[in-house]
């Protein structure tokens, strides 16, 4: 059995010996290095281009917007991101010219020769900017997509409800912040063009790059290699980098490698969307939330790219993982004049989660009660229907990984002890070490839909295979890559366990669009539950040729397999390898494919925005306990708890793995991470100023997972990949809460933040 | 365009007095390149010229000279943290170097690198400035000692000249009774650049405070010491009510600024809470007595 065990990672040993190849490892012959020259404004219009007479441009390819053979686009949601700028600049760091040359030298020598000129225009650098349309520089109202979703009266909820309580959230810009920065090789040929590099998505190249030069299916290969990390950064921008490669590629007819360095990666590709997020809700005196209006508005940047996408999950997430009644949710994605945000893990949720949190500690605190008894009054259960209209029907883990949580956190004696101790501070004027560090204990309480939102699974229809090799061992094909996270290693547990085989026998197939199908996209938690499900059927799919195989070359109908043998009843008649390979030599090949198709109680209107939003959610609820310095206001997370519903851990080391990683990316995103701006350009693009936390500055961490079966999952897994994201930063800000009676509705709650919402308490005690 | 850059690796101290006479001021001093290859990387090390002097061993190694302690230039952090002469005597600069970058950095960087790269941040400084050091600086010309408090004439300028190099610090021991402190407020617990760095020496007269120096850096455009607070409180008795206007003080004397590791008013409040930091220990461990 391999489902369930913590077997060697696939890639491990590669990863750990050095052996794996990034790309940046490879050197092709007669390769040149690429480099993008971008804008040093955020909006205006290029007055001039300039090249140094007196340098040697003989050795130098250069590439502007008029070498692009087909449409000068990004081909995503929208075609209005230039692939390099023609006359107007949208963003700092907008791509304006491509060069490149043999050597890193005379590339950085030539660059230097380049003299752009501008005419500068206002630019539109804020949220609050963009919605007060002083500049128009979207459609005629700054405004890239609307949502409005809800249920019930809104105006009938806020007439019953006793108490009306309101809460402003704002969070900001984070960097995914992959280790390997991004970059690309592209290889041309014969009405021809390969790419391989760093991603998460190469049928999104493939199809940009068919695109881009009018090229076929199989005139384009895209291979991914192997990745240093993405966390959403490598979804939608390494098409912009593999254009931008092939481009000059072309023109060269040579290879070109562009790879960023840090500085330019931080500088130039897309972020999580920044939000201002604003909570009314009415709730009757025991708690009871009868009227929910949320608004929220993020910062998509210069261009659509991903933007409504990531929008269409914030709406739905918006409420939480709470019930009510009558709801209102509106939805609006801003432009601004800032490099365009896109994909992050969590994508949309992180941020809502963070305000629904906080008004859910605002709400108790205002009503004088416990937050987790609130939670537990509002919570959705199995059978409770969401803002969307979605009844939840199977698969839901909400009270287990909260009780979990609290339970092995030891939240409520914890939560008793420290408010104790704060009472006892305020009266005591002796003890000076106690009244400097103060303690508090917070919670968090969220869910996450996993896989496409609405129909987009259904559109999807993800593709995977099984082929038979020579040896007769089987081998996995599929688009979905490995970015560090598992995927090659859940694969071979997912179809050991469906053929009864070792996993060390299941092979994986490089990503290569010429070798695998179009799996989608490896985002939105989608690769175990999504495509790891296709991949099974399609395993049960050649267990069923073989079965089939054996039952007649045996004339012995009750075949089973078993532990790597078709057996009859307890006779064992031929094992798995020798079936495999007698089938392949006589037929040729064994080759099968299945697809995705959502389940058929799902049900999305994607007119009215109604419906089972996802086909399932994962859960999670986490216990933070903080000790703040009441000298420097720095906030020291000691132990985070989180309890999280996955459905089935498939490798529960890789599952565990996942949540660490991802709650302490979230401790990043309260606590430190923050873009730091001048005029459109950010200037702490760099690992010294850009602060994510280092191993010190990780708590220690429990990590609980629940396993609430979903039924159409592999083996009942459900999506891992983004939950842990959404808890950490309101559980931590609630902590902190408690700790110093300071509530944060920003953040990262930096000390120089926190120091000014303590001074801001202690002032309005003193009024 | 850059040129290619030229290294010159000099193995004897007259080796490295003779070549900064030679090309005075068109040499960039090299040693454990802690903070240029940051540069590097940034495209912002103007420098193609370079005098690594990393293989002089007369530069290394401590000393113990009486009551004080004779440092190298070319000792790094891991060194300092690991010598039982500097942990016993200077233990603020134990300390100090543990929060120095990661293991890494505290292998290469050197206590001169971070004298003569004259950041108003470097870690090491507040504890010199406390301790009253002395450097002494050497070229052809011959050896000159100057106090460390007066090595700085503003933001990243040193009276070092162009054909002088900084060859070791003479910090004064800790003395018997007296307390020593370090605290540093940085962006995150490791690899951190400071935004408020704090180191400070104190005797105690029972109840009153014989002698104090405060050493403070990333508030004002170099280290500095506090003198004003320090006036405040030499001679004083130590009481809640002069911890408080020694806070608001030192507050005052410092001239932080706001970049984007943190704010003005963020430095100041917090300077002064740090020194009540130590100010309060020192009570506490009186009390404790």
């Amino acid at each position: 059995m391999a489902v369930g065990k913590n077997i060697l990672r696939k890639d491990g040993y590669e990863k750990l010996t050095g052996a794996a190849r990034y790309v940046d490892d490879v050197t092709l012959e007669g390769m040149l290095y690429g480099k993008t020259i971008r804008s040093r404004i955020a909006r205006g219009r290029i007055k001039s281009i300039a090249y140094d007479a007196a340098f040697d441009w003989s050795q130098i390819v250069i590439a502007d917007y008029r070498d692009i053979p087909g449409k000068n686009y990004v081909a995503l949601i929208e075609d209005d991101q230039p692939l390099l700028a023609e006359n107007e600049i949208r963003h700092y760091a907008e791509p304006i010219l491509l060069i490149a040359a043999a050597n890193k030298d005379l590339l950085e020598a030539a660059a230097h020769h380049i003299h752009i000129e501008y005419e500068q225009w206002s630019p539109v650098l804020s949220i609050e900017d963009a919605l007060a349309c002083r500049e128009i520089i979207y459609g005629t109202d700054n405004i890239f997509k609307r949502f409005l979703i809800g249920r019930g009266d809104v105006e009938e909820g806020f007439a019953q409800a006793e108490r009306i309580i309101e809460g402003e959230y704002r969070v900001p810009h984070q960097e995914q912040l992959y280790i390997e920065p991004q970059g690309m090789i592209a290889i041309p040929g014969n009405e021809a063009m390969t790419l391989m590099g760093s991603m998460q998505c190469p049928y999104y190249i493939h199809k940009a790059i068919k695109q881009l030069f009018h090229l076929n299916d199989e005139q384009v290969v895209v291979i991914q290699m192997t990745t240093g990390g993405g966390f959403g950064g490598k979804e939608e921008y390494p098409s912009v980098i593999a254009a931008h490669a092939a481009l000059l590629a072309h023109k060269a007819q040579r290879p070109v490698k562009l790879i960023y360095d840090r500085a330019e990666d931080i500088a130039a590709t897309p972020k999580r969307h920044p939000g201002v997020i604003r909570h009314r809700t009415g709730v009757r005196r025991d708690g009871r939330m009868v009227a929910s209006e949320i608004d929220l508005v993020f910062d998509g940047g210069a261009y659509v790219t991903l933007t409504p996408v990531v929008l269409s999950r914030g709406v739905i997430h918006a409420l939480g993982p709470y019930a009510c009644d009558n709801v209102r949710i509106q939805a609006r994605a801003i432009a601004t004049n800032t490099p365009p945000n896109g994909a992050f893990r969590g994508f949309g949720a992180p941020q809502v989660a963070f305000a629904y949190e906080m008004q859910m500690e605002k709400i108790a605190a205002e009503l004088g009660m416990d937050s987790l008894e609130l939670r537990r009054i509002n919570m959705l259960r199995e059978g409770d229907t969401t803002a969307t209209g979605q009844t939840l029907i199977w698969s839901v883990g909400s009270e287990e990984v909260l009780n979990e949580a609290v339970e092995r956190a030891n939240y409520q004696a914890q939560r008793l002890a420290f408010s104790q101790s704060h009472s006892s501070i305020q009266t005591s004027t002796t003890n000076h070490v106690e009244a400097h560090k103060r303690r508090g204990i917070g919670l968090s309480f969220f869910l996450h839909g996993a896989g496409f939102t609405g129909s987009g699974e259904a559109k999807m229809k993800a593709q995977a295979g099984i082929e038979i090799m020579a040896n007769g061992h089987p081998r996995v094909l599929s688009g979905s890559t490995e970015i560090g996270q598992g995927t090659r290693t859940i694969f071979s547990q997912i179809v050991a366990e469906e053929l009864s085989l070792d996993f060390s026998a299941v092979e994986i197939e490089e990503p290569d669009t010429s070798r695998v199908p179009d799996s989608g996209p490896t985002v939105a938690s989608r690769t175990c539950m999504v495509v790891g499900r296709v991949v099974q059927m399609a395993a049960r799919e050649v267990k069923a040729k073989l079965l089939h195989f054996v039952a007649e070359r045996f004339a012995a109908p009750e075949v089973e397999l078993r532990e790597g043998k078709f057996m009859v009843a307890e006779k064992a008649l031929a094992d798995f390898q020798e079936m495999a390979c007698e089938y392949v030599n006589l037929f040729g090949e064994l080759r099968c494919f299945a697809h995705y198709a959502s389940p058929p109680e799902i049900e999305w209107n994607e007119e009215t925005y109604s419906g089972d939003a996802y086909p399932v959610y994962s859960w999670g609820a986490e216990v933070a306990e903080v000790e703040v310095d009441m000298d420097t206001y720095e906030v020291t997370v000691v132990r985070l708890t989180t309890a999280q519903d996955i459905g089935r851990a498939i490798h529960p080391l890789l599952a565990a793995g996942q949540i660490e990683g991802g709650t302490l990316q979230a401790v990043g995103y309260g606590l430190l991470e923050e873009l730091v701006w001048d005029q459109g350009r950010i200037i702490n693009n760099r690992l010294t100023n850009y602060i994510i936390p280092t191993a010190l500055d990780a708590p220690d961490m429990e990590t609980i997972i629940v396993e609430k079966a979903y039924p159409h999952g592999p083996f009942g897994a459900k999506g891992v990949g983004e939950l842990p994201i959404n808890g950490a930063a309101p559980a931590i800000a609630a902590a902190v809460f408690q700790a110093t009676g300071a509530f944060l509705s920003e953040i990262p709650i930096t000390p120089e933040r926190l120091q000014a919402a303590i001074e801001k308490v202690t002032t309005d005690e003193h009024r | 365009m850059r040129q290619t850059p030229t290294v010159q690796s000099p193995l004897t101290l007259n080796e490295i007095y003779a070549a900064l006479a030679e090309c005075a001021g068109d040499l960039k001093i090299i040693a454990g390149g802690t903070d240029l290859m940051v540069l590097a990387n940034a495209h912002q090390l103007e420098a193609s010229n370079f005098l690594d002097i990393w293989r002089v061993d007369e530069l290394r190694g401590i000393s113990d000279e009486g009551d004080a302690l004779r440092i190298g230039a070319l000792t790094t952090y891991t060194q300092l943290i690991r010598a039982p002469l500097i942990q016993q005597f200077i233990p603020a600069l134990v300390a100090a170097s543990r929060t120095i970058g990661a293991v890494q950095i505290q292998n290469r960087g050197t206590l001169g690198g971070n004298i003569v790269n004259a950041s108003p941040a470097g870690d090491s400084l507040p504890v010199l400035a406390a301790y009253d050091a002395a450097l002494e600086i050497g070229s052809q010309r011959g050896t000159r000692r100057v106090a460390f408090n007066e090595f700085y004439t503003g933001y990243r300028r040193t009276v070092l000249a162009a054909d002088e190099l900084v060859i070791a610090a003479r910090v004064p021991k800790v003395k018997a009774g007296e307390r020593d402190f370090f605290c540093k407020v940085g962006t995150r617990r490791a690899q951190a650049i400071s935004k408020i760095v704090m180191s400070a020496k104190a005797q105690m007269n029972a109840a009153s405070i014989a002698s104090i120096q405060i050493g403070i850096g990333s508030v004002a455009p170099t280290v500095m010491r506090a003198t004003q607070t320090e006036a405040l409180l030499v001679g004083a008795t130590l009481t809640p009510d002069l911890i408080e206007q020694a806070r608001q003080m030192i507050a005052n004397e410092v001239t932080p600024i706001t970049d984007l590791r943190s704010t003005e008013h963020y430095r100041r409040s917090v300077t002064g809470n740090v020194l009540t930091k130590f100010l309060r220990q020192i009570i506490e461990g009186a009390e404790a007595r």
